[in-house]
């Protein structure tokens, strides 16, 4: 293996870090606090990082299917630890395994969290804390190369394959670093209009960029220990409507400005996630009226929790635990659903299970007739047989590390739905679960290492499995 | 320039390479889901599955703001049919293989009334080729600039001959002949000598010269330079049948061999001069029969390029001084196929593609580049680009001398008023002149391309 061509893209990565942690180190000047130096540090660290790999000059620059998932791997720890630092100099969060876990929930826009006290935070590190749920929303590597000069050659596409949600990747043009810079255009904008739309909502300045941060990156980390709940009603349903938009496939964002209306309705994954959430949102608005003052407030609440689930974000307004059984049923099995594929959202993903639900549906039908011969199709394009293999081959994976995982997690004596949620809301990158993991409630309970198993939870769930797998495969590392 | 190529076989593919890396917008279209998912993976481009001819597939493409649609599908009639579907669809330029003989008597009308910028037909265009090569047999590949004026010529220096341990700098005073050395292709490595560079027999050497002082030089170093008396062809093919009727009208004598009496049947109808035998070309005996001995030049021209090879081969080392010419399909292995000592070896799709990269080259030409011809040698390391001086550059009116160019690179000739400049330190490019660059930096695009540094 080439290892060279990805240490060149790590230290890359070094570079780009300590570039973004200069904006928690603007917030800490312009708030006065004291934790300045701690990020001086920590840039100083990643600049010593980046030039450390800098050292080593690849002889041969391209880069094959097996170097691109392994550098997307590689490059999303070193991310996260690198990002782990300042929390720890701080001394906000004092040990490193839990800073890890919050700054991998970060990158990976989980939004799950070991703080018991959010609001005792300095300003700088909420910051960061919400700035890491951008960048990782759509991908630090998408970024690098939509920014960075490289030789033109394609190669570059096993990047983008290995790191952007969803069962197949397409480039919206030919140009794969033009694509890039498309998807990053259309996300800085929305993440714009919607500090807009909170601002006119009158919500503080810097409230108004940690959440849109967060609801762009469907991460979910909160400034305010109740997350969204103190907020007025106007402002929570900016964010509704915001979780929504960031949790569709951002192609449909493509054809819309492309003026491609026709293509744009004819994704039926964006319909069906579309249609999902308001039969959900009907179902526990009209399961959950009886709790609140009046029928708007019910929607409302099941409005802003059923996009927060779906499109994994995590915010919450309400303390859904208190629920009854049937809606919150419904949440964990959103939870699963997930966004749309090519949105920033994670879970398994609706195009995902769409093709899940209709490969059986053939399977079914071959059953009854074995010679039949049927293809499976989607928005009117045949779906090629690997696609559906590596679906399947998707799911098979999910549930070894689903059951492996609570499996893990049980050795902390806490009840099942507590560990099965814990799992659910890590692995699908979401944030909150129910019952101890709830929305009142916080990972800090874990022992470290089931954290070190959520943390690989996360990682595998926002860079879908197969990455993270092959950097722990032996098989794959030889030549 | 937004190009739409439809088919990725050999062709397909290598045009796909060669445009996306000289920064073109490319979009394949293959019904093949597999070839198109690889191709796109291999290079910068996007991929589409389906059907060229289909309407909603180019609509797909973006055929609306495309600029030029290539189709190099295996079927005349698909590419025809794609390029008046974009034609209509998309009001952009389209270029054609159509590689059937029955066409290529139509190719002008075909042309004009359907409204394609260019017909490409590889069997032709590797017959012209080879039948160039016969004209000039001490030659691997020659090529034009300035409509004929300047030839750009590829040879391997011989065994004891006296280029053999002599400097770049030494050769004009000592033949006494305005040539100049471009590029040297020694052990797979392309060179762009200096003066101080001593030459090696069995180096290929590129030079640059008017077609007089060529022939001057080639007397000098004692390399024949007529064209050859007769030729003998191995194998029946189109390609055989169109270089059969250009050597015929050149004056060459023709021998064709091939084992299919069918094929022979209709080559002797349709080349009543040339000679047709009906025979295994690989019988050495049959060779030797029809006098192979005595013959100028051997081109293997079977659909085996691994036949076409070892016929080659077998010729070359048992009479060296017959010109050979191979015909390969497409092969990967030209680095491997470089080293056998074979003299020029033709590929109809490189060919093919060349030709149309060259097309497109031009087209940019009139939207912003300012290439007018470009050649790619030795396995695409080497360029040799014509530049017009249109307007003001940074490069005019300063002794060459004092320009700081980028490595691997020599401007090989000026031309101006019909005059041919070989330039040395003190002369100056100045507006109006054509200059020929010869280099193995890829993708220039304007004459300021040639500076290191802006």
């Amino acid at each position: 293996m080439n290892y060279r061509v990805i240490f060149n893209l790590l230290s890359s990565a070094s570079f780009f870090e300590a570039a973004f942690l200069l904006l928690p180190l603007v917030t800490a000047l312009i708030y006065g606090e004291n934790v300045a130096m701690a990020y001086v540090i920590s840039i100083l660290i990643c600049l010593g990082v980046g030039t450390l790999f800098r050292l080593f000059r690849p002889k041969e620059t391209t880069m094959h299917a097996k170097e691109g998932f392994y550098a997307v791997a590689v490059c999303w720890i070193l991310f996260s630890l690198l990002g782990a630092i300042p929390f720890v100099i701080t001394k906000e969060i004092p040990n490193y395994i839990d800073a890890l876990f919050e700054t991998v929930s970060g990158f990976t826009t989980t939004g799950a969290s070991i703080l018991t006290d959010v609001e005792s935070l300095t300003h700088a590190s909420l910051f960061w804390r919400s700035f890491t749920h951008w960048v990782g929303g759509m991908g630090i590597l998408v970024f690098i190369m939509a920014i960075l000069p490289s030789k033109g050659n394609g190669s570059i596409i096993h990047l983008m394959r290995a790191e952007s949600p969803g069962p197949s990747v397409s480039k919206l043009v030919p140009k794969i670093r033009q694509t890039a810079a498309i998807l990053y255009a259309i996300y800085f904008g929305l993440t714009v209009l919607e500090i807009i739309l909170l601002l006119i909502g009158r919500m503080p300045l810097f409230d108004a960029l940690t959440l849109s941060f967060g609801t762009a990156g469907t991460g979910g980390f909160g400034v305010k220990g109740d997350s969204i709940g103190s907020y007025t009603l106007f402002q929570q349903g900016v964010i509704t409507v915001f979780m929504i938009l960031f949790g569709i496939n951002f192609n449909f964002y493509y054809f819309l400005l492309a003026r491609k209306f026709g293509q744009a309705i004819g994704i039926s994954e964006v319909r069906v996630y579309l249609l999902v959430i308001l039969s959900s949102v009907v179902m526990i608005g009209l399961n959950t009226m009886f709790m609140y003052d009046n029928a708007f407030l019910a929607f409302h609440h099941a409005a802003f929790q059923v996009g927060s689930i779906m499109t994994t974000t995590g915010y919450t307004t309400t303390d859904f635990n208190l629920w009854p059984a049937f809606s919150k049923t419904i949440l964990v099995a959103l939870m699963f659903v997930g966004a749309c594929a090519g949105s920033t959202g994670g879970g398994i993903k609706v195009s995902r299970i769409m093709l899940f639900l209709k490969g059986i549906k053939n399977e079914l039908a071959l059953a009854a007739h074995p010679r039949s011969i049927r293809k499976v199709k989607m928005d009117g394009h045949t779906v090629e047989p690997e696609v559906i293999r590596s679906v399947n081959a998707y799911f098979a994976l999910y549930i070894v590390i689903f059951a492996v995982s609570v499996l893990i997690i049980s050795l902390n004596e806490f009840d099942l739905t507590t560990n099965f949620t814990a799992v659910a809301a890590t692995l699908n990158n979401i944030g909150p679960g129910l019952e101890l993991v709830g929305p009142t409630g916080n990972f800090s309970y874990f022992s470290w290492g089931s954290k070190l198993v959520l943390i690989f939870d996360m990682l595998a769930g926002r860079l879908e499995l197969i990455p993270l797998f092959m950097l722990f495969a032996p098989p794959t590392w030889k030549r | 320039m937004k190009i739409i190529i439809v088919g990725c076989g050999k062709v397909g593919s290598t045009l796909a390479e060669q445009l996306s890396k000289e920064g073109n917008d490319i979009v394949v279209i293959d019904p093949n889901y597999e070839r198109v998912q690889r191709i796109s993976n291999e290079f910068d481009i996007l991929g589409i599955a389906g059907s060229g001819s289909n309407h909603s597939v180019q609509e797909e493409a973006g055929i609306g703001s495309a600029d030029l649609l290539i189709a190099v599908t295996g079927s005349d009639e698909l590419n025809l049919l794609c390029c008046l579907i974009a034609k209509k669809a998309g009001n952009c330029h389209t270029i054609a293989r159509v590689r059937s003989p029955e066409y290529n008597q139509e190719a002008r009308f075909i042309q004009e009334e359907l409204g394609l910028a260019m017909v490409i037909n590889p069997e032709l265009a590797a017959a012209m080729e080879i039948a160039r090569l016969l004209r000039f047999p001490s030659a691997i590949k020659i090529e034009t600039f300035a409509r004929g004026r300047i030839e750009l010529l590829q040879f391997r220096v011989p065994e004891k001959s006296i280029l053999h341990n002599m400097k770049v700098l030494e050769i004009p005073a000592s033949l006494k002949c305005d040539v100049l050395i471009c590029a040297v292709t020694r052990n797979d490595q392309v060179i762009i000598p200096d003066g101080n560079f001593v030459l090696q027999s069995s180096d290929v050497i590129s030079i640059v010269a008017s077609p007089k002082n060529a022939s001057v030089f080639f007397k000098k170093i004692k390399i024949q330079t007529n064209q050859v008396r007769d030729a003998m062809i191995i194998g029946g093919s189109t390609t055989t049948y169109y270089l059969a009727l250009q050597l015929l009208a050149m004056g060459i004598g023709v021998k064709i061999i091939d084992k299919n009496r069918q094929r022979c049947e209709n080559l002797s109808e349709n080349l009543p001069e040339a000679t047709i035998i009906c025979g295994d070309g690989t019988d050495q005996t049959l060779l030797g029969e029809e006098g192979l001995a005595i013959t100028d030049s051997f081109v293997a021209l079977t659909d085996l390029d691994e036949e076409n090879i070892l016929l080659s081969l077998f010729v070359s080392d048992k009479f060296p001084q017959i010109k050979t010419v191979t015909k390969v399909n497409g092969s990967t292995f030209n680095n491997i196929i470089r080293k056998l000592n074979l003299d020029t070896v033709i590929d109809p799709k490189l060919i093919t593609a060349e030709y149309i990269v060259r097309y497109v080259r031009a087209m940019k030409n009139s939207i912003g580049s300012n290439v007018e011809t470009l050649y790619r040698l030795v396995n695409n390391q080497l360029e040799a680009l014509e530049f017009n001086i249109r307007e003001k550059a940074p490069v005019l009116n300063i002794p060459l001398e004092q320009l700081k160019l980028k490595k691997n690179l020599l401007i090989a000739c000026i031309i101006r008023n019909r005059t041919l400049i070989t330039p040395r330190g003190q002369d100056k490019i100045m507006l109006g002149d054509k200059v020929i660059v010869v280099t193995t930096n890829t993708g220039l695009n304007d004459i300021s391309d040639i500076l290191a540094e802006h």
